[in-house]
């Protein structure tokens, strides 16, 4: 691996890393879709910058890229504050708006600016790890560590405003100021990730890790550096993934990998994956299933076919809650009848007790 | 005023409305120091926007407020707030420490991380509360009653001096309901001073020195002997008062006396 790789890799890393620690309280405050919105709200950013530079610079795109983006945020509290449109609605209507603006000011400026199509607006959309240059990664790696050490510094007031914003006031916290220092990290996480993961996709980048890592833990500091690893890895997989494959945008890679743990997350998570709690609700059922299988048996007598008899009472899983019976030795047949044995009354007991 | 009974907290022509519709009106109280207060009223009478327009947490039309002798402008960590427990998401990832601690938070520093001294004040709050063994559980573990308790232990390591309580009772079993009020018991002896938000009139006589009757504007306020008459709660509530039985309009003090001497 050559040492440019090396550094592509690790700006990715960071900057993935920094998109799953922002968006943890991102999501935890139920804010989830403000970074699509703004991260939707820079291309008018991006295209105005270039046509009033002329120039590809990453920090005149990118500073751009953050004034719309702001802009966008501002119109969406606008809206939510001074009409009845609902949060939601606002949301949308703001990211598409601003998004098909943005849209209509790069195909203009590409056709009326000579050299145009070379401006590379386009590969803001998805996001290109090729044709970004060693100085410009440098830059984003540079931030991603800043804004990281930012959040660990402000690691309980972020923590108290997520969880109780009111209590937070309450101790004469400026809470404003507090979410207004959140949604800055989010900006920059979403606006320096634009050249290597897109408008498109950066703002699931904020999403996903942290919705991953929130299966595996209940603590808030093991979130953020689960998130942090998911973000990291799955960032540094796409950028890895397009600098190997040709016209292979590193957007919707990056995407593919952090949702592919998302899944694996959601599924096979102890405790809280669906799996576990599947078996978890099945072990439940059983357990249940002896304990009345036992009841039935010491209220009726032995039974002659159990299995549907008790079926027929009520008792879940009633072949599996039989056999279980069985081989704890709470039940046993005699000639043809299922009875309880002593030890099957003690459980009984025990399990009433 | 009575120059013995120094007022703690004081709310001079508070009014507070949402979307123009007055929620509250003419709002003058004042709080004496070392008591515990009720307030009490019927549904949307304004009782949690009382609490938090004196907390500053929400805007106010007009109004003053003035604490520990001095115009309070910024809510400080002298005066501990708790919530309605469902305006928290439960199953935020903190422990049951987690949440205790928080209430030493106000005077860690921003940027700082709680120390020794902090941990321990978590703890012994934890204690008062009878939650000590359930530090290290997930919030969202908790019973009704344990979640309560764990807002308390915040409100214990935070040592304020006044305590606004937004519906502390509401909902939690009876072992809960006497141990947060042996707690709010334990406050007063110390000299704090406790406004509770509360649902039950059977118990305001009981656990209760004051009581503020609200419907919009103060109905009564003062000691339960002065304030909380038949003819005022008749007044605060209207015609809804049915399920108060022992309150007949006609004898209002023989009532409360009689609600209390039950005990």
């Amino acid at each position: 691996m050559s040492y440019n790789t090396l550094l592509v890799l690790s700006g990715a890393g960071l900057l993935g890393a920094l998109c799953g620690v922002v968006g943890s309280f991102a999501v935890l405050r139920r804010r989830a879709l403000l970074g699509d919105a703004l991260a939707h709200a820079t291309l008018p950013g991006i295209a105005l910058a270039f046509w009033i530079t002329g120039l590809k610079s990453l920090p005149a795109l990118l500073s751009g890229a953050l004034a719309t983006g702001v802009l966008g945020i501002a119109a969406l509290s606008w809206i939510r504050r001074h009409t009845r449109t609902r949060e939601d609605a606002a949301l949308g209507l703001v990211l598409s708006v601003f998004f098909g603006v943005g849209i209509a000011l790069s195909r203009h400026i590409q056709n009326a600016v000579p050299d145009g199509s070379q401006a590379g607006l386009d590969t803001y959309l998805l996001g290109k790890t090729a044709g970004i240059v060693l100085q410009d990664v440098l830059a984003v790696a540079a931030v991603s560590l800043f804004a990281l050490l930012g959040v660990l510094l402000l690691f309980k007031e972020l923590r108290l405003v997520t969880f109780d914003a009111g209590f937070a006031r309450s101790l004469g916290w400026n809470t404003g100021l507090l979410d207004l220092i959140a949604m800055g990290f989010v900006a920059i996480a979403v606006v320096i990730g634009l050249p290597m993961v897109g408008i498109v996709m950066v703002a699931a980048l904020t999403i996903l890790p942290a919705v991953a890592a929130r299966f595996w833990t209940d603590r808030l500091g093991a979130l953020l550096a689960l998130a942090a690893g998911f973000g990291a890895s799955s960032a540094a997989c796409g950028a890895l993934v397009s600098a190997a494959i040709a016209k292979m945008p590193t957007g919707p890679v990056t995407i593919l990998i952090a949702g592919g743990l998302f899944v694996f997350s959601a599924l096979f998570a102890p405790t809280r994956g669906a799996l576990s709690a599947s078996l978890r609700r099945r072990r439940e059922r059983l357990g249940l299933g002896t304990r009345l299988v036992l009841k039935e048996l010491s209220e009726r007598g032995p039974l002659a076919q159990p299995e549907t008899a008790l079926q027929a009472s009520g008792v879940p899983r009633a072949k599996r809650a039989v056999a279980r019976s069985v081989a704890l030795g709470w039940a046993a047949w005699r000639e043809g009848d299922l009875a309880l044995t002593p030890a099957g009354e003690a459980a009984l007991r025990e399990a009433r007790s | 005023m009575n120059p013995s009974e120094p007022s703690l907290f004081e709310i001079r022509n508070l009014t507070v409305a949402y979307d123009r519709r007055p929620v509250l009106e003419d709002v003058d109280l004042t709080i004496p120091a070392g008591k515990l207060v009720a307030i009490v009223g019927p549904n949307g009478a304004g009782k949690s926007t009382l609490i938090k327009a004196a907390l500053g947490l929400i805007p106010r039309l007009s109004g003053a407020f003035f604490a520990f002798g001095k115009p309070f402008g910024r809510a400080d960590a002298r005066i501990g707030y708790v919530p309605q427990r469902e305006s928290v998401d439960w199953d935020f990832p903190v422990s049951v420490m987690d949440v205790a601690l928080m209430g030493t938070y106000g005077r860690v520093g921003w940027m700082r991380r709680p120390g020794k001294t902090e941990r321990l004040a978590a703890e012994h709050a934890l204690e008062a509360v009878g939650m000590r063994e359930f530090a290290r559980r997930q919030i969202s573990q908790l019973s009704g009653g344990q979640q309560q308790r764990t807002f308390l232990a915040r409100a214990l390591a935070q040592d304020a001096s006044l305590y606004f309580m937004d519906e502390p009772l509401a909902g939690v079993d009876h072992a809960t309901e006497r141990a947060i009020i042996d707690l709010l018991r334990g406050l007063r002896s110390r000299g704090r001073t406790a406004v509770v938000v509360h649902h039950d009139l059977q118990t305001v006589p009981e656990y209760f020195d004051e009581v503020v009757l609200l419907n919009k504007r103060i109905i009564a306020s003062g000691p339960i002997e002065q304030a909380f008459t038949a003819t005022a709660l008749h007044e605060a509530y209207g015609g809804k008062l049915l399920t108060l039985g022992p309150l007949a309009p006609e004898a209002p003090s023989e009532a409360v006396r009689e609600v209390r001497s039950e005990r």
